[in-house]
């Protein structure tokens, strides 16, 4: 890491609980099948808005193990965590009771925490809207945890055992990438030997569709569901709101070994830079995400050409598909032409803060199998967006080193390099 | 820590406070100890047992900022920018003679634009999804204030956003220096939290530590026998912080610097393992490589609830020896506010090196079980050459900062 923090960290256990099935194994099935789990809200009833599909979860917190307590305190988002981490912690094969614990940490991120939980609760104290001075005789006790989301970061912490440094982050949609980053950087100085980092968010309440309508973010596409969410498409009109999690063990490099771990990954290179333009625009030219990914790469002391695969943001706005297509030109030169570059929204949909960790996930499975995920439901070519996006079939792919980037509102750009660690450095 | 040779320097500071508008204006009221502390007056408060809070009064948005800018920005946001502009007048920076990337954005945030939120909540479900604001999106969400500070600056390095409860505003000024130890030439660094509306005051309460008293004077009383929860207040500082050197070769004016910093969690609750403080504590100083000898002064959390203002007391007492340094609280003004109040003990303790006086804490009375020195009423002359910040937020998180003169 450029001589500064000689500490390399690897990913050694993952959870995702993703739309179209919970769990490691159902989301490779989705995402190399290339099957979308796009669909008509079910949560509540969608007509009266403008965009009324969404990439649900289906998800039992019961049976996967939350007792009822933890089921009543917590969020969805914050279920989806501390399941989630769960799930990384077993996968990685450490011992985490024998673990010094303040040496262990938890990051998560979410863009908008418990929204869910804050809707009902809102609607309850409010009498449906009628209150301005909502009742909090009708106010349920874990209000306060759903008020301040760092409650997820102590949920995650309670399950795993972890009382090192703690915290949410929360950069809107760049906040899987950022958790992880900022877990990787508390290993590599050293504040840290085991990190648990992902992110989790919950968004499909109906305030969440309703502040996207206003602006028409999200797809109106509300008679093809399962081909809503087209990522690169010359007929994208927006995206499909998602939810799930993600959430990794990360290690020190060495540690790792001596133990005999499974090593996933290296997180070799991140950068976050911001377009300091607009909380929601961008500017055509990608320069802000052009420049996270330069310095990634160089975090990561890799060439553009050592990129295997990209990992595109890809909601499928018009101006995000067209933005990041002109960042990675920017950085990679002429090898943004060669190399696959990919969306998964269009299968798991976007779930804000969620889907940058859902994308190292991602993107940490395609170096494991070999194999690039598509970008489902494109067939239709934009002559904006000209770069080699896998459409609609995955592709068998030798993966040594994988670019993930996200974008979001706030103007946040970050880039993360993923890479085998015994890769060969430019 | 200290892996590289990059110091952190503070060399601006923008305080918006409920006893004070403003560095020097907050800092005057501070060292008399003068309470921003009042009965709410932003809705009426008749209905809820908790009716006391830390509200700025005469703060216009639209006399320090661009019209364009107000309706689509929560109050604390509003005060956030507000907050920025000052810091960096303070240090003596236009941000546009600086390049963009070498200028990030680093915020704590406990509730977002929580204001906003409750009324487009109410404009959802009173009068349906069409009447939500098209600025709702971003304007509640916990990274807004980044966001708007970097816009309004042209800051296109690495920012970020923190979620730690009332220890955010600490684990986001580490965040900065972390920032700074990679390249970055400045960072503003802090927080600011509002969340003064019926929907925010009703989450506020049901975590049960707010103060039910009636009595702007005697409502928060940390370390006092009569301690019984917090007043809420809204508002914070930011810091401008710069690589140490390169803020001397441009003549800066510099404050101090952040020398450690350190965080935990407490084990969940019924575990019966001790909570996390102390380490904190620990790992700032070994961090800032300090002996609890060198630490002049401490700025507690002050929560003013028995069980953790004990382990609070037990934290310094087995760190530093029964009265062995002076504590203080001057939140007991402001009241607690959220992710703000420790970038606001930050820019307390910097005020305190330069004015050589230790700010007071106002109304308490310690309790004998506290074997603390805790500076009460009156401020203390002393020379202060470190610090150390203290903060916890719900949940346990525990942050602890060593500041000191450079």
């Amino acid at each position: 890491m450029s001589g500064a923090y000689p500490r390399r960290v690897v990913i050694t256990g993952i959870g995702v609980t993703a739309p179209g099935g919970v769990g490691v194994k159902s989301f490779w099935n989705t995402l190399s099948g290339g099957h979308t789990a796009t669909r008509r809200i079910t949560f509540f009833d969608p007509s009266p808005f403008r965009s009324q599909v969404a990439a649900e979860v289906d998800f039992d917190a019961e049976l996967l193990g939350l007792s009822a307590q933890e089921i009543r305190r917590m969020d969805r988002a914050a279920q989806f965590a501390v399941v989630t981490a769960r799930d990384a912690v077993a996968d990685s094969g450490l011992e985490f009771t024998a673990l010094d614990p303040h040496r262990t940490g938890v990051t998560i991120g979410s863009a908008v925490g418990a929204t869910m939980g804050l809707d009902q609760e809102y609607r309850t104290v409010s009498d449906s809207g009628r209150l301005d001075l909502v009742d909090h005789t009708y106010a349920v006790p874990h209000l306060y945890n759903h008020l301040v989301p760092s409650s997820f970061a102590a949920e995650v912490a309670w399950a795993v055992g972890a009382e090192g440094p703690a915290t949410v982050v929360s950069t809107g949609c760049t906040s899987g990438l950022d958790a992880v980053g900022y877990a990787a950087d508390l290993i590599r100085e050293g504040s840290a030997d085991v990190m648990v980092a992902g992110a989790t968010d919950a968004p499909i309440s109906p305030i969440t569709v309703a502040c996207f309508d206003a602006i028409k973010a999200t797809t109106p596409r509300n008679d093809d569901p399962e081909h809503a969410s087209r990522p690169f498409d010359g007929t994208r009109n927006g995206f499909v709101l998602g939810e799930g999690a993600a959430v990794f063990v990360l290690e020190e490099l060495g540690s790792a070994r001596r133990r005999g771990a499974h090593v996933y990954a290296e997180i070799a290179g991140y950068a976050t830079r911001s377009n300091a333009f607009h909380m929601t625009g961008l500017r055509p030219d990608g320069r802000e995400m052009a420049e996270a990914i330069r310095v990634a790469l160089d975090e990561a002391r890799l060439d553009p050409e050592a990129v295997d695969y990209v990992n595109a943001h890809g909601s499928g706005t018009k101006q995000n598909d067209r933005h990041e297509t002109a960042a990675f030109k920017r950085s990679l030169g002429e090898h943004a032409y060669a190399v696959p570059v990919s969306s998964i929204k269009s299968m798991v949909g976007h779930s804000l803060g969620a889907i940058g960790a859902i994308e190292i996930a991602a993107s940490t499975l395609a170096m494991e199998h070999g194999v690039v995920p598509p970008t489902a439901n494109l067939h239709t070519p934009d002559p904006e967006c000209d770069l080699d996006y896998v459409p609609v079939t995955a592709r068998e792919w030798p993966t040594d080193a994988v670019l993930s980037v996200g974008s979001g509102f706030g103007g946040f750009q970050s880039a993360m390099v993923l890479a085998r660690p015994d890769r060969r450095n430019a | 820590m200290s892996a590289t040779g990059v110091r952190a320097a503070v060399t601006g500071l923008g305080v918006v406070a409920p006893n004070g508008l403003g560095t020097e204006t907050y800092w005057t009221a501070t060292r008399k100890g003068i309470s921003g502390i009042g009965r709410i007056t932003r809705f009426v408060p008749d209905q809820y047992p908790a009716q006391l809070a830390g509200e700025i009064d005469g703060f216009d948005a639209a006399e320090h900022l661009p019209g364009r800018l107000l309706p689509q920005t929560d109050r604390m946001t509003q005060l956030a920018l507000v907050a920025a502009d000052w810091a960096f007048q303070d240090a003596a920076v236009r941000p546009e003679d600086l390049p963009g990337f070498e200028m990030g954005v680093i915020t704590a945030s406990s509730s977002g634009g929580f204001a906003f939120g409750q009324r487009e909540l109410q404009a959802l479900w009173s009068k349906g999804s069409r009447y939500v604001s098209a600025y709702q999106s971003f304007a509640w969400f916990y990274a807004v204030n980044s966001g708007q500070i970097s816009i309004r600056n042209g800051m296109r390095g690495p920012s970020g956003v923190v979620v730690s409860d009332q220890a955010g505003g600490l684990d986001a000024i580490a965040q900065a220096r972390r920032q700074l130890r990679k390249g970055t030439r400045l960072v503003m660094a802090g927080a600011v939290d509002a969340s003064i509306c019926p929907w925010g005051w009703v989450a506020q309460m049901a975590s049960n530590r707010l103060s039910v008293g009636r009595d702007p004077e005697r409502a928060y009383l940390p370390f006092d026998d009569a301690a019984a929860g917090h007043v809420p207040g809204e508002g914070g500082a930011l810091l401008v912080m710069e690589d140490l050197e390169q803020a001397r070769a441009r003549g800066a004016r510099i404050y101090g610097e952040v020398a450690g910093y350190g965080a935990t969690l407490d084990p969940r609750p019924g575990s019966g393992r001790p909570p996390g403080l102390r380490k904190a504590v620990e790992l700032a100083l070994a961090d800032a490589g300090a002996s609890p000898g060198d630490i002049d002064v401490v700025f507690a959390d002050a929560a003013a609830l028995p069980d953790l203002d004990r382990i609070e007391t037990e934290t310094i007492t087995a760190v530093f020896g029964a009265r062995a340094v002076p504590v203080t609280a001057p939140k007991t003004m402001t009241g607690r506010l959220y992710s703000g109040a420790a970038p606001l003990d930050l820019a307390a303790a910097f005020l305190a090196m330069r004015d050589e006086v230790i700010p007071p804490s106002v109304g308490v009375t310690p309790s004998p079980g506290h074997d603390l020195d805790l500076v009460v009423d009156r401020e203390r002359p002393a020379p202060v050459r470190s610090a150390l910040v203290l903060a916890r937020g719900h949940g346990g998180f525990n942050s602890a900062a060593v500041v000191r003169a450079v």
